[in-house]
C-alpha cells in the first residue's frame, strides 16, 4: 500500500496520522504529474543559468565576421545572431537575467506586498482604506504599462526593471494578504493569541503569517511567470538588460528584423520563454492543488 | 479578609454604532475570591461575554468601559495597553467556547502551549516545550509526549479543550475566565472537563468565572452565582441559596421552577417574549416586558438589594417566594 501505487480507480492512499501539514502538501505535489514536470523544468533552468559559466560552449558577446547569421549546424546549435555571437551561450546567459528577474522581482514584491497587505487586514479603518485604494489604483492599470512606465522613470538597466516589476507587482500580495489577514483576524484562534497576551505585530508575523504561506507561495509561482514576460518585454523594449549583455527579450528584439532571413534568432528565446512560463505555471496549479485543505476530504 | 482576585464595580460597556449607542453591559458589579467559582449565567446577549472581553481587555476598538475592574487589588482600566497586555496569559487567562477552532492550525498544540510561557515566563524554546508537555500531563491527556506533537486538525475536540486549558493555565494564572467551555463538546466529555477546571482550581487557587446558560453546570460547579438579564445584574447568591429559594423572575423562569401559585405556572415554565432591544432599552426593570408579576413601580429600576445574606435581588416585589406563598 503505497502512495505512488494509486491508480485511478483505487482510492488514494489513505493521509498516514501525525502527517504535519508540509509533508502531506509534498506527497500530493509529487503524484500531481503535470505539476512535476512543470518543477523539473523549471529546475533544470535554475541549473543551466547557475552554471552558465562552465557549460556555455562560447562567449556569449565575442562578435565575429566571418559567422554572421549562421543557422544552426554542429558547431552552433542555434545559429549564430547579427553580430557573429553563439545564440546557444547567450540564450545560456541570457537564462540567468530572465530567471533573476522573475525570482527576484517576485521576492521584492512579496517583502513589500505582505507585510503592508498583513498590517491593512489587521489595522482596519483609515489605514486599510489607504493602502486599499493605492492598491487598487495600481491594479486599474495594466500591469506592462505600468512597468514600462516605472522602469522608463528610473532609466534602463537590469536592476531598475527588476525594481519596476517588483512595485508593479506587488499590489497582488497586498490584496490577498490583506484578504486573509481580515479572514484569520475574525477567527477564534487569533482572538485566542490575543488571549495570552501576544502583541499585535507578533500576532501578525507569528500567527496570521504562517497560515497564509500556501497561498502566497502558490501566487508567488504565477507571478514569476509574469514577471518573466515582463522582463522579456522590458528588455525587448530596450529597458531591462542592457547590449551586449545578453536576455531573451533583447534578443528577440534583434531578431525581428531578420524574421525572414534568420528564424532561428527568434525561435530559441520564443520558445526558451514559453516553456519557462509554462513550466511556472504548472508548478503554480499544482501547488495550489497540493496545498488546498480541502482536498483529501473530497 | 483578604481582598477578593477579581472585583467589579459598576461596569459598563458601550459601543458606538450607527444606529445609536449600544450598551451590552450596563452597571455590573461582582467579586470572585481565589480557589472559588463564580458562574454567570443569562441567555444569549445578555452581556455575559463582553463583561468577560472586558475584564480581558479584549473589546474591540471603540468600546469604551466604565466603572473599576480589580484583579487583586489591581485596577485593570488603570493600566497602559501594553501593561494590559502583560497580565492576558500571564495573571489571568481565558478559555474560550469553540475548541474545534480556538488552536492556530499551523502549529503543534505543544507549540502553542509553550507559546505562553515563553510570552510570560522567557522560557527557551526547548524548556518551554518540555513544560508544555508537563501541562498535557496535567490536563489528563493520554500520551503527552506524542499528542504535544500533533496538529490540532488531529485531535478531538475533548481534547482541544484540554489543551485550550493547559495554555490558560500554563502560567498559573490568578483569574480563569472560562467562556461556554464545555457548550461545543459532548455531554460525556463536558462533565470531564469542568471536573478537571474545578480539580486544577483547588489545586492552585485560581479563581473562576464560569460564563454559561447551563444551569445545570452551575448547580454542580459553581459556589456563586450572577445572573445577568439584558446587560444588568438581575440577581446575585451563593449557588446554593440561588437554588433553593431563587427571587427574581427571571430566575424563576430560567429555573424552569414551578412555584405555588397555580395560574402563572404555564406561563413562567417558559419566559414569554423576546431579550430587549439594547438600543431602546425599557425604562426601569429591563424584564419588566415579560415579567408576569410586573408593577406600575417596575418603570423605575429597581436597587440591587439583599434579601438573605449575601443573596441580592434587583426586583420590586422581592422576597418574592414569600410572596408566592401567601398567594398560595
Amino acid at each position: 500500500m503505497s502512495a505512488t501505487a494509486a491508480s485511478p480507480a483505487a482510492p488514494a492512499a489513505p493521509p498516514a496520522r501525525g502527517e504535519s501539514p508540509t509533508r502531506r502538501a509534498i506527497r500530493r505535489f509529487v503524484r500531481h504529474r503535470l505539476a512535476l514536470a512543470g518543477f523539473i523544468v523549471v529546475l533544470a533552468f535554475v541549473l543551466v543559468a547557475a552554471l552558465a559559466p562552465w557549460i556555455a560552449p562560447y562567449d556569449p558577446i565575442a562578435t565575429s565576421w566571418s559567422r554572421i547569421r549562421k543557422p544552426p549546424s554542429e558547431l552552433f546549435w542555434f545559429g549564430t545572431d547579427e553580430n557573429g555571437r553563439d545564440v546557444l551561450s547567450r540564450m545560456i546567459w541570457g537564462a540567468r537575467a530572465s530567471l533573476m528577474a522573475g525570482v527576484i522581482s517576485v521576492l521584492g514584491a512579496v517583502l513589500l506586498g505582505v507585510p503592508v497587505g498583513l498590517l491593512a487586514g489587521l489595522a482596519g479603518g483609515w489605514v486599510d482604506a489607504v493602502i486599499s485604494r493605492i492598491a487598487d489604483a495600481m491594479l486599474s492599470i495594466p500591469f506592462l504599462i505600468l512597468a514600462i512606465a516605472l522602469a522608463a522613470f528610473l532609466g534602463p538597466a537590469l536592476e531598475n526593471a527588476m525594481l519596476a516589476i517588483a512595485i508593479t507587482a506587488s499590489p497582488v500580495f497586498v490584496r490577498l494578504s490583506r484578504g486573509m489577514a481580515l479572514d484569520a483576524k475574525s477567527t477564534d484562534w487569533v482572538e485566542a493569541a490575543r488571549s495570552l497576551g501576544n502583541p499585535p505585530w507578533r500576532t501578525a508575523f507569528v500567527h496570521v503569517l504562517p497560515n497564509i504561506v500556501p497561498p502566497l507561495l502558490v501566487q508567488s509561482t504565477l507571478s514569476i511567470a509574469e514577471a518573466i514576460i515582463a522582463e522579456a518585454s522590458l528588455s525587448f523594449l530596450g529597458l531591462g538588460q542592457q547590449p551586449p549583455a545578453p536576455s531573451w527579450g533583447s534578443m528577440l528584439n534583434s531578431a525581428q528584423r531578420f524574421l525572414e532571413t534568420a528564424p532561428w534568432l527568434a525561435i530559441a528565446p520564443g520558445a526558451a520563454i514559453f516553456v519557462v512560463v509554462l513550466a511556472f505555471n504548472l508548478m503554480g496549479d499544482g501547488l495550489r492543488d497540493a496545498l488546498d485543505p480541502r482536498a483529501d476530504r473530497r | 479578609m483578604s481582598p477578593p482576585m477579581l472585583e467589579l464595580t459598576q461596569v459598563s460597556v458601550e459601543f458606538p454604532t450607527d444606529r445609536g449607542r449600544l450598551r451590552p453591559v450596563d452597571g455590573i458589579s461582582f467579586r470572585v475570591e481565589a480557589g472559588k467559582t463564580l458562574a454567570v449565567v443569562g441567555e444569549s446577549g445578555c452581556g455575559k461575554s463582553v463583561t468577560a472581553l472586558a475584564v480581558m481587555g479584549l473589546l474591540p476598538q471603540g468600546a469604551e468601559i466604565g466603572g473599576g475592574i480589580r484583579l487583586d487589588g489591581e485596577e485593570l482600566l488603570a493600566l497602559t495597553p501594553d501593561q494590559r497586555r502583560a497580565r492576558r496569559g500571564g495573571a489571568m487567562a481565558m478559555v474560550f467556547q469553540e475548541p474545534m477552532t480556538s488552536l492556530n492550525p499551523a502549529f503543534t498544540a505543544g507549540e502553542q502551549v509553550a507559546e505562553a510561557l515563553r510570552l510570560h515566563q522567557g522560557l527557551a524554546p526547548d524548556a518551554a516545550f518540555a513544560r508544555a508537555v508537563e501541562m498535557f500531563a496535567r490536563v489528563r491527556i493520554p500520551e503527552p509526549e506524542r499528542r504535544a506533537r500533533n496538529y490540532p486538525h488531529q485531535l478531538s475536540g475533548g481534547m482541544r479543550q484540554r489543551v485550550m486549558i493547559a495554555m490558560a493555565l500554563a502560567c498559573r494564572p490568578r483569574l480563569l475566565i472560562a467562556d461556554e467551555p464545555t457548550t461545543a463538546l459532548d455531554v460525556t466529555v463536558q462533565a470531564q472537563i469542568l471536573a478537571l477546571i474545578d480539580e486544577l482550581k483547588t489545586e492552585s487557587g485560581t479563581a473562576v468565572v464560569l460564563i454559561t446558560h447551563d444551569l445545570g453546570v452551575v448547580a454542580d460547579h459553581a459556589d456563586e452565582v450572577v445572573v445577568m438579564y439584558a446587560g444588568r445584574v438581575a440577581e446575585r447568591a451563593p449557588a446554593a441559596s440561588l437554588f433553593a429559594r431563587p427571587q427574581h423572575p427571571y430566575t424563576i423562569g430560567l429555573l424552569g421552577a414551578a412555584p405555588r401559585l397555580e395560574g402563572g405556572v404555564a406561563r413562567l415554565a417558559s419566559i414569554e417574549g423576546t431579550v430587549p432591544d439594547l438600543l431602546h432599552p425599557p425604562p426601569g426593570c429591563r424584564f419588566a416586558p415579560r415579567c408576569p408579576f410586573a408593577l406600575d413601580r417596575c418603570a423605575q429600576q429597581p436597587p440591587l438589594a439583599a434579601i438573605l445574606p449575601g443573596h441580592d435581588v434587583a426586583c420590586w416585589r422581592a422576597p418574592l417566594d414569600t410572596l408566592l406563598e401567601a398567594a398560595a
